[in-house]
């Protein structure tokens, strides 16, 4: 196979094939839920099912990441959180979250 | 859209992170940007720094394949639930846009149908504008290398886990509706202790989903 127009580019039939191959499994996973749902039956449980999917999986992300993040983690998400909660303002929450995170680190946590 | 921009110097520290790692690897810079343009996420990407070969061969190839699959699955359950916005575009536009989808988008997304937004634009707007700014960031992270600062020293990696924190508060509807968190949460807890990788996303919010469908409707007034 001719590579002579590969070799500028620093770059291989072999990586460009791993590129296209990773590429192709993340659009699959981009497309897979939302063709999914259009082949599923509705129904009430669906529906239940859906509703309780947003919240889940935040927290699903949220509350290992905190466990496995230390106290500077735990602790930054806790007070994103708060404000969040008393000021529902979210760029405010986010700007306490990482202003905490980024302290909580340099002091050594 | 207002939210986007909050998240862009997470975001550009992170793409610019991912390119210091490809340039470190040995990647070349058109391999990176090419990761970052056709990729497009910042986790699995550098996760498949860490299986980047010189020499590729089917089971190498296979095996980078299969652990960017893991990592985005959640993705799959993200799109589901978003359907419902989803479906609102038409077929083409949609299986575009879908190429633009990430965690940044996706949240943005539930919060602003959340509040009764319904344009597809702000989703296209958003993806695209990340797009973009993810792919021009990767190029001065690959040339500058080592002065990208570790995007652990200043909390940059809690950027997404922090904004999926926040936005968990106006999705609340009372403690009937919370029961699915609780089994998402101790689930997802036990699977990271059992399982490398980032299953426990997908096996904690399929928890949360079945306990969600297996419980009896809502009362208004919880």
């Amino acid at each position: 196979m001719s590579d002579h127009w590969l070799e500028p580019l620093g770059t291989s039939w072999g990586a460009l094939l791993a590129l296209l191959c990773m590429a192709a499994a993340t659009y699959l996973c981009r497309l897979g839920g939302v063709w999914l749902m259009d082949h599923l039956p509705p129904s009430p449980r669906l529906r239940r099912a859906l509703g309780a999917l947003p919240g889940s999986i935040i927290i699903s992300t949220v509350v290992p990441l905190g466990v496995m993040g230390g106290p500077a983690a735990l602790i930054a998400l806790v007070v994103a959180m708060l404000v969040m909660f008393k000021s529902r303002r979210d760029v405010l929450a986010l700007a306490a979250g990482m202003v905490t995170v980024a302290l909580l680190r340099r002091m050594g946590f | 859209m207002r939210l986007t921009l909050p998240l862009l110097p997470g975001i550009m520290v992170f793409g610019a992170a991912f390119g210091a790692g490809a340039a470190h690897k040995g990647l070349s810079l058109f391999e990176a940007m090419l990761s970052s343009g056709l990729v497009f996420a910042g986790a699995a990407q550098l996760v498949s720094l860490a299986l980047w070969q010189d020499h590729w061969s089917f089971g190498s190839t296979l095996a980078i394949t299969l652990v960017v699959f893991a990592v985005n699955a959640r993705m799959i359950l993200m799109g589901a639930a978003l359907h419902h916005w989803f479906k609102t575009a038409s077929p083409m536009w949609r299986w575009f846009s879908l190429y633009l989808f990430t965690d940044a988008n996706w949240i943005l997304g539930v919060r602003y149908h959340q509040d009764g937004g319904r344009d597809y634009g702000m989703f296209v707007g958003s993806g695209v504008l990340l797009w973009l700014v993810w792919l021009l960031v990767t190029v001065p992270g690959y040339l500058l290398g080592a002065l990208v600062p570790d995007p652990k020293t200043w909390g940059i990696d809690l950027v997404m886990p922090i904004i999926f924190a926040v936005m968990l508060i106006p999705l609340w509807k009372g403690r009937q509706a919370a029961v699915p968190w609780l089994v998402a949460a101790v689930v997802s807890i036990v699977v990271m202790q059992l399982v490398q990788g980032y299953a426990f996303i997908v096996v904690g919010a399929l928890a949360g989903a079945i306990t969600g469908a297996l419980m009896p409707e809502a009362q208004p007034d919880v």
